[in-house]
């Protein structure tokens, strides 16, 4: 069982670096030479937070572009090819299958924010010139950023399984951008009254928190994140990805690949 | 044991974006693949054929009844290891290469590493593609992507394979060799399941064959039982350069060719037709009974079903 799960992840993983997906690499190193460069020339005192900043930033875009846009075909390409009946008349579990291509996009996630993360690093090694304690504070902002893309990977999954990638594009990316205002939503929530305080509570607790895993500004300005929320968002993460794999692979199971 | 039992599988889909109302695409089907036969599925486009496949690789539920593959539950999943199948034109991951889609598949389907390289490389030369293996398959045909599926269809050693049309899109060679195989995995002792509309496969290959129309099986035989249920006629063949007027007065069909004459007529008529040609001093060549082909069967059960549904409407 173990061993199909990872011979699926690994050839999606396969799948991803053989269509160019890790190209992004490219446009992420140019992105950050150039404002490395530009900053070192304009900004005083604050080159560093700029980087950080923009370096991070750029880091969670590019993974939730590309969990949002692999992560919407996974299932429903398959379908449509149909390469899946090659695999799913062979010993293959219908929800190993769902879980192998999770884990093959997530360890694509996982290697892209990799190589970003040294990108990134260098980047601050070029505007100042040394490392300091703090900016190991980075590496934590970069763990929220991947448990941030499980969660996307996962939801996209859930959505590829049972809706055209057009429309599952839309809805991955609608909950992303809610789920980055779920603070305020919830604090709307506490002010609202009758109907529309149960519907904004409801709402406010079912998308994804990711304001929660935005520490990205507090790090660039060297404050230290608790190891209370460290534990927190990885079972929150951890939570809200089995709750959505467990969706897809509910649907997926019952599903007629006509 | 049989190979395959279906037991009155059954398929309904709900068709409409609104208003869902029900579309049959199977009527319950019944009967059984015996062990290491040719058996081949026949029918026109759009008959069940790929449905019934579907259902019995698990990718589409059935609505009703059940089905046994090789004595066990056909959701068995410890049935898949012991079963091969080619779905119709196949498509493949075309980022790989011919050799490491086999390499996964191979995998997927729990061959030890060892054995599974040299299967590998068995499978390719098989199919013929050891030349192209390091070759991605977006550059592949249609033909030689049929012959990689027929190839991830055998890797595992399977007791069973389903073919879904094999022969779709193989010039004349390929289609061949095709048959080869499969007469091949027939003497290892395997089981071949496969659906066509190409007749004359069916009739050259099939042990027996089921013939099926708009989701309903017309019929279920050896290919020597449905094509000798001829209309009681024989052919008559002998050295001559014409036909004498006793016998071409009894003939439904004469030709002559060269010094070669050959009537076809009824069976009983048989006798009478030898001692005419005795008493006229001809020299008898044969006397053949003329068989149906698989072709005119097909075509005949269909225009019955046709003209049933018709009456009924």
């Amino acid at each position: 069982m173990r061993a199909r799960i990872a011979h699926i992840a690994s050839n999606t993983f396969r799948e991803a670096v053989r269509d160019r997906v890790l190209y992004n690499l490219i446009a992420f190193v140019l992105l950050l030479s150039g404002a490395a460069i530009l900053v070192g020339q304009i900004s005083i005192e604050i080159e560093k937070l700029v980087v950080i900043n923009l370096g991070l930033t750029a880091v969670s875009l590019f993974g939730v572009v590309i969990a949002i846009f692999i992560g919407i075909g996974l299932v429903s390409k398959e379908i449509e090819k149909r390469t899946l009946y090659t695999v799913l008349s062979r010993p293959v579990r219908r929800w190993e299958f769902i879980i192998g291509k999770f884990f093959g996009l997530a360890g694509t996630l996982v290697v892209n924010t990799f190589f970003m993360g040294i990108g990134v690093f260098v980047a601050l090694f070029y505007v100042s010139h040394q490392f300091v304690r703090a900016d190991a504070l980075i590496l934590v902002a970069l763990y929220f950023i991947v448990l941030e893309f499980l969660i996307i990977c996962s939801v996209a999954l859930l959505f590829s399984s049972f809706s055209s990638p057009l429309l599952s594009a839309v809805f991955s990316f609608s909950l992303f951008v809610i789920g980055s205002f779920a603070e305020d939503l919830r604090n709307f929530a506490g002010m609202a009254h009758g109907m529309s305080r149960w519907l904004a509570t409801g709402a406010a607790y079912l998308v994804p928190n990711f304001s929660a895993f935005n520490v990205i500004s507090s790090i660039a300005h060297e404050q230290p994140v608790a190891g209370q929320l460290v534990l927190q968002n990885t079972l929150y993460a951890l939570f809200y990805a089995t709750m959505a794999m467990s969706g897809a692979v509910l649907i997926f199971e019952r599903r007629d690949l006509k | 044991m049989s190979a395959i039992e279906i037991l009155g599988l059954e398929k309904t889909y709900s068709v409409g974006f609104w208003r869902k109302r029900p579309k049959r695409a199977l009527h319950p089907l019944h009967f059984t693949v015996e062990d290491g036969e040719i058996f081949g599925f026949l029918g026109p486009n759009g008959a069940g054929k790929t449905t019934t496949l579907k259902l019995l690789m698990g990718l589409v539920f059935p609505t009703s009844g059940s089905a046994r593959i090789l004595g066990r539950e056909w959701t068995d999943p410890s049935v898949k290891a012991q079963i091969g199948f080619l779905p119709e034109q196949p498509y493949f991951y075309d980022y790989l290469t011919a050799h490491e889609l086999l390499e996964y598949y191979g995998q997927l389907s729990g061959v030890p590493a060892k054995q599974r390289k040299l299967r590998v490389d068995q499978v390719l030369h098989q199919v013929g593609l050891r030349d192209v293996q390091g070759l991605q398959l977006r550059k592949f045909s249609k033909g030689m992507l049929q012959r990689v599926g027929i190839g991830q269809a055998i890797l595992h050693d399977p007791k069973l394979v389903f073919f879904d049309e094999p022969m779709s899109g193989l010039d004349p060679m390929g289609r061949r060799e095709v048959r080869d195989l499969m007469e091949e995995l027939k003497h290892e002792g395997k089981t071949v399941f496969f659906s066509t509309h190409i007749l004359s496969d069916a009739e050259a290959l099939c042990d027996r064959v089921a013939i099926i129309h708009k989701g309903e099986l017309r019929g279920v035989g050896a290919v020597e039982d449905l094509t000798s249920s001829v209309q009681g006629k024989v052919e008559v063949i002998w050295q001559g350069a014409q036909v004498p007027a006793a016998i071409k007065a009894l003939a439904a069909e004469c030709h002559v060719t060269g010094d070669r004459v050959r009537v076809i007529i009824d069976e009983s008529q048989q006798d009478m037709v030898i001692d005419i040609l005795r008493r006229e001093r001809q020299r008898l060549i044969a006397v053949i009974p003329v068989r149906t082909s698989l072709e005119a069967y097909f075509v005949e059960k269909l225009r019955r079903a046709e003209t049933t549904a018709g009456s009924t409407a």
